[in-house]
């Protein structure tokens, strides 16, 4: 085993050797080491001196948290190019063939870039932050707690550690060094994104927020080295060589496996799509243990804050939202104020977003919407109890007829991404990456428009002709 | 040794290697000719294990390419088309890189990196980046890659085409020594002089099938026919008296010489030389038409893309 890593070093040393010695990436690295930081300090000391007139403590406190993290970011996203680099760059100079050919393995090779990859950033991150605490200490600033700046370097190397993963996967599919750079702008603006979102929490959140934004980009920047090694394939490293956009291909690959060669509508939906839905028997079964947990911990989190948010709660408060309560639609008039190809498009844009966000996460966010949806239930049900309201007979005369088929066309539409993103992270022998990625659309369009697009029209037909008949029954 | 038995590569619709059947034996040396684009590359890339086959199968040093891919690289050498040298790296980095990936000790990656250096005649430079190398020096430290692990395979791409005489002279007979020492080796080349003083065997290559594979001779006889010799007469003499023996077909004549193609030179030439003698023939030499393995490209790829042509 030792010999199998000591290999995994060498591809690594002798690739920082490479970066260390080219100016082109040294240059702009040792700019924004040893100037940014400077930029920065007298950014927070005019910053200082304005939020004092405002007497801004919250600001104040966590100004040089802030400032590390955005000090780490900025030299991740500079050397980046060491990684965008790694494989199609030695495409491009012809270095690749004969490393190519040598008993590296596949692991070995994408380990050592990676390594390198991470390394130069975290090293860039790391010193820049460091120069910066020092000259913040100089200042007198408020230092953040050692537990903080602990999760702040932690974040870092997590932020490091995804924009990387992302880096080497497009540089193993492109064709070309100017193709990788461009594609880096998928990952260098969604972590700026992020980035904000995790300032937001900086602020006003606290430890425990933190600690789950760096799971959160753990488990993605793991998840891409994932995608990155189950496509790594020495053969198309090889076979492409232009970026060439070749439409009919796509359409074919996908045409020929959303139709598997069915020949009537009734061969499809018993051939083809059944078999697409036994792919995703599995995914439906995680889903299913899912929305359990998901209904319990909607129902947990409604019986904690709930409770504790009515009691708190002041009359002006408590007056609104009864008001609120009364501004809900006459279910008698129910059909006339929300039309059932509202709800139609509605349910199917949710499947749709669920989707949308899987594939850009590998499943991971798409589930967590998931939960979020499967969660109202249970949160539902605890708010009936907290108000004294017997959930059941609500539920089977509100929820149950339309979720009888709205609920199943949820979890499997949902399935359907998770299949797509657990199959984008598992090798697949012979097929290029692209070939994975229209065989996997082609399976989740064959699901979505042959079962949970009919499954949420009759939903969205009984939600409004039947469901609010049995409601007021129910109520009454 | 390197075995292959239908060995076809299909890229989308078009079949880059067709049909390919190989036996290259150790101490021998097989030279693929063909176009650029006929399929030689695709041909190396999949006994060097870095393209899987569509179809039949290739052992390379008693290993097979798709099951064993990583034995297969373990034991061959590779030149490539481009030399793939790291620019920014010495020669003695180089080959020490290359040495620590094939898990060579410390002390034979020094040695084997100073012998082949030494030999390449690249040792006085071997501190200096390979940046700074001409194009010969780089191919030279290319070939010192491929055979630093000394693999008993070799798949050598073009081996002298950037080189001067007399380093391509120097690389011919390391190419003629790794063959007396029982290594297996495979050149592409376009250089046919080169191929016809190195190679044992010769395959064609058009459009991904050998169209014709064998010793020179046998191309040679196989593709041009039988083999024609000359008999020159040290003044004119009347050579329409002479009776040919049988599988001797008259070629040519004038008034000094004969041109003719013998099926059986071993048997007709000595029976031509008797007969001329009898009729007491001013013959001054017997010899060989020069016929060279050009020709022979020549005449199969014209047939060849006649053939494409037609069909």
């Amino acid at each position: 085993m030792f010999t199998k890593l000591n290999l995994v070093w060498i591809v690594a040393g002798r690739e920082l050797r490479d970066q260390m010695r080219d100016w082109r990436v040294l240059a702009p690295m040792a700019i924004l080491v040893f100037c940014f930081p400077l930029l920065m300090n007298e950014f927070a000391k005019q910053t200082v001196d304005f939020l004092n007139q405002y007497n801004a403590n919250l600001i104040l406190e966590r100004l040089v948290p802030f400032s590390i993290m955005i000090i780490g970011f900025f030299p991740i996203t500079v050397s980046l190019v060491v990684a965008l680099e790694s494989f199609v760059g030695e495409k491009e100079r012809g270095t690749i063939e004969p490393l190519l050919s040598s008993p590296l393995e596949d692991w070995q090779l994408y380990f050592g870039k990676l390594l390198v990859g991470v390394a130069t950033p975290l090293i860039a991150s790391y010193l820049s932050i460091g120069l910066y605490m020092l000259l913040a200490m100089r200042q007198e600033l408020n230092m953040p707690p050692p537990l903080i700046m602990f999760q702040l370097l932690l974040l870092t190397g997590a932020h490091a550690f995804l924009m990387v993963s992302a880096a080497i996967v497009i540089s193993v599919q492109s064709t070309s060094v100017k193709a990788a750079n461009l594609l880096a702008s998928f990952i260098v603006i969604p972590v700026a994104i992020l980035m904000q979102g995790e300032a937001v929490m900086l602020f006003w959140g606290n430890e425990q927020v933190l600690w789950l934004a760096i799971a959160g980009v753990t488990i993605i920047a793991l998840l891409l080295i994932r995608v990155g090694i189950a496509h790594f394939h020495r053969e198309y490293l090889l076979g492409r060589e232009i970026d060439v956009v070749n439409v009919r291909w796509i359409w074919r690959t996908f045409w020929s496996s959303f139709i598997g060669g069915a020949t009537s509508l009734k061969e499809w939906y018993g051939r083809v799509l059944g078999s697409a839905l036994r792919r995703a028997v599995p995914a439906m079964l995680v889903l299913l243990l899912v929305s359990g947990v998901s209904v319990w911990l909607g129902y947990d989190w409604i019986m904690k804050n709930a409770a504790q948010a009515i009691k708190m709660a002041s009359p002006e408060d408590i007056a609104s939202i009864t008001e609120r309560v009364q501004e809900v639609p006459d279910l008698r008039t129910f059909s006339e104020s929300i039309s059932a190809p509202f709800l139609f498009l509605n349910n199917s844009r949710a499947v749709l977003f669920i989707f949308a966000l899987g594939t850009v996460s590998f499943s991971v966010l798409g589930v967590l919407l998931y939960m979020v949806n499967i969660g109202l239930i249970g949160g539902l049900f605890g708010l009936f109890q907290l108000i004294g309201l017997n959930a059941w007979p609500l539920f089977i005369a509100g929820v149950l007829p339309h979720g009888v088929f709205e609920l199943p066309a949820l979890l499997i539409g949902s399935a359907a991404m998770l299949y797509f993103g657990a199959n984008m992270v598992t090798p697949q022998v012979g097929k290029s990456m692209g070939e994975v990625i229209l065989e996997l659309l082609a399976d989740w369009t064959k699901i979505f428009l042959g079962l949970v697009l009919p499954l949420l029209a009759i939903a969205a037909l009984i939600e409004t002709y039947i469901t609010p008949s049995l409601l007021i029954a129910a109520l009454q | 040794m390197i075995e292959t038995h239908d060995l076809s590569k299909q890229f989308h619709d078009f079949w880059a290697v067709d049909g390919v059947n190989l036996s290259v034996q150790s101490g021998q040396i097989l030279a693929l000719l063909g176009q650029n684009g006929a399929g030689k590359t695709t041909t190396v890339r999949m006994l060097t294990a870095l393209l899987s086959p569509t179809r039949g199968w290739a052992r390379v040093a008693g290993y097979d390419v798709v099951k064993n891919g990583r034995d297969v690289r373990a034991s061959i050498g590779v030149l490539t088309e481009q030399h793939g040298l790291y620019m920014r790296m010495s020669a003695n980095e180089y080959l020490e890189f290359f040495g620590q990936v094939y898990e060579l000790s410390p002390q034979l990656r020094k040695s084997r990196s100073n012998q082949l250096l030494e030999y390449f005649g690249l040792a006085e430079a071997a501190h200096r980046r390979i940046g700074e190398y001409s194009k010969g020096m780089r191919q030279k430290l290319a070939l010192a890659r491929a055979m630093m692990h000394d693999p008993g395979v070799l798949l050598l791409d073009e081996p002298t085409s950037a080189m001067d005489p007399e380093s391509a002279r120097l690389v011919r007979d390391e190419i003629a020594r790794l063959k007396s020492s029982k290594r297996t080796v495979v050149i592409c080349s376009h250089n046919l002089v080169e191929v016809e003083e190195l190679a044992d065997q010769i395959g064609i290559i058009y459009r991904g099938k050998i169209l014709t594979l064998g010793t020179l001779e046998e191309l040679k006889l196989r593709v041009l026919g039988a083999p024609e010799y000359e008999v020159k007469f040290a003044q004119d003499w009347d050579s329409s008296r002479l009776e040919l023996p049988a599988g001797v077909e008259l070629l040519a004549r004038t008034a000094n010489s004969v041109q003719v193609r013998v099926e059986r030179p071993q048997a007709s030439n000595l029976e031509i030389l008797n007969r001329l003698s009898a009729m007491s023939a001013p013959v001054m030499a017997l010899q060989e038409q020069p016929r060279t393995l050009e020709q022979v490209y020549l005449k199969v790829m014209a047939e060849a893309k006649g053939y494409a042509n037609v069909h």
